[in-house]
C-alpha cells in the first residue's frame, strides 16, 4: 500500500470517528437545547461524506486503479499528495469556521469560508486530474 | 483490466465530483460573505451530483469491474443490462437536476434512477459468489 494511500485511509477514520462525536453533540443539543451549537448539521454531513467516505475513496483510488505507466503506476505522487493536503486543509477550516460563523457571523469566519471552498474544489480537482488517465480500458 | 463499461461509470462520477464540488463551494462561499443568496437554491442539486452521481456511480463502476466473473473468458454476465442501467441512471440525476427549472420533473428522475438500480441489481446477482466458481 503506497503511503499517501495510508495517509488517507487513517484520516479518514479520524473523521469518522470525529463525524460520530459530532452527531454526539447533535444529539445532546437537541435533547439539552444547546443554541450554542449551531452550524454543526452540515459539518457533521461533511465530516462523513467528504472527510471519511470521499478520502477513503481517494485513497483507494490511488492505490488500486490501473496503472498510468510503468515508471509512475500512480500519476503524479506530488499531486496525490496535495489532494490529501487540500482536503485536509479545507475541510477542517469549514469545520470551524462554519458553526462560527452561524452563530457569531464575522467577516474573519465568513472569509475563511470562501478560502476553504476554494481549497475543497481544488482537492477535487487534483484528484481527479491524477487519476483521469488511470481510468481507461487497459 | 477495466471494461469499457466502468471507464463510463468512472469517468462519469468523477465529472459529477467536479460538478458537485463546484456546487458545493459556491454555496459554502455565500455562507461566508453572502454574494448571492438565490445560490442556496442549488442545494439539492449539489446532493444529488455528490451522493448519487459521484458515490453511487463510482461504486457502480468499482463493482462491475472487479466483481468474480464467470468462467472462461471471464464473462462479466449480460453487460447489456448494465449498459441499460449505466443509461438510466445518468439520465435520471440529469433529470433530477432539472428540478431546479421544472419542479415536477424529480419524479420521473427518481423513477429512472431507481429503474437503473433495479436492472443492475439483477445484471450483478449472480456474479455476487465466491472466485472460480
Ligand atoms: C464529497 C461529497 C459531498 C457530499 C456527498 C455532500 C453532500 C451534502 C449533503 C447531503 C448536504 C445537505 C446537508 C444539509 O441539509 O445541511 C450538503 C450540503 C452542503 N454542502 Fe456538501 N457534500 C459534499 C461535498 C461538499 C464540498 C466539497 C463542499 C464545499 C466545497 C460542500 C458544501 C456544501 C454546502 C455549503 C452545503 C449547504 C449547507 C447549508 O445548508 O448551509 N459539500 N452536502
Amino acid at each position: 500500500m503506497p503511503t499517501p494511500t495510508r495517509w488517507f485511509i487513517k484520516t479518514s477514520f479520524v473523521y469518522l470517528a470525529l463525524a460520530l462525536i459530532a452527531g454526539l453533540l447533535l444529539a445532546a443539543r437537541s435533547l439539552f437545547g444547546l443554541t450554542a451549537l449551531g452550524g454543526l448539521f452540515p459539518v457533521y454531513i461533511h465530516l462523513l461524506v467528504f472527510g471519511w467516505l470521499t478520502q477513503l475513496v481517494f485513497g483507494v483510488v490511488y492505490w488500486m486503479f490501473p496503472k498510468y505507466s510503468a515508471e509512475k503506476p500512480r500519476g503524479s505522487e506530488t499531486l496525490g499528495w496535495w489532494t490529501y493536503a487540500l482536503l485536509n486543509v479545507g475541510l477542517a477550516l469549514r469545520a470551524i469556521a462554519e458553526p462560527v460563523q452561524s452563530v457569531h457571523p464575522n467577516p474573519f469566519a465568513g472569509w475563511t469560508l470562501v478560502v476553504s471552498a476554494a481549497i475543497q474544489f481544488c482537492a477535487g480537482l487534483t484528484f481527479v486530474l491524477n487519476s483521469w488517465n488511470r481510468v481507461r480500458e487497459k | 483490466m477495466m471494461p469499457r463499461l466502468s471507464v463510463w461509470f468512472v469517468r462519469a462520477s468523477m465529472i459529477y465530483l467536479l460538478a458537485g464540488f463546484t456546487l458545493g463551494a459556491l454555496m459554502l462561499a455565500q455562507d461566508g460573505i453572502s454574494y448571492a443568496p438565490a445560490v442556496m437554491a442549488v442545494l439539492p442539486v449539489h446532493m444529488e451530483f455528490l451522493l448519487v452521481g459521484w458515490l453511487v456511480q463510482l461504486a457502480m463502476g468499482v463493482a462491475f469491474w472487479i466483481f468474480p466473473r464467470f468462467g472462461l473468458p471471464h464473462s462479466r454476465g449480460n453487460e447489456t443490462l448494465i449498459w441499460a442501467s449505466c443509461l438510466l441512471l445518468n439520465a435520471g440525476i440529469l433529470v433530477v437536476a432539472l428540478e431546479l427549472w421544472i419542479p415536477a420533473v424529480f419524479l420521473i428522475g427518481r423513477i429512472l434512477e431507481t429503474g437503473a438500480v433495479i436492472i443492475y441489481a439483477a445484471g450483478l446477482w449472480r456474479r455476487v459468489k465466491p472466485h472460480g466458481t
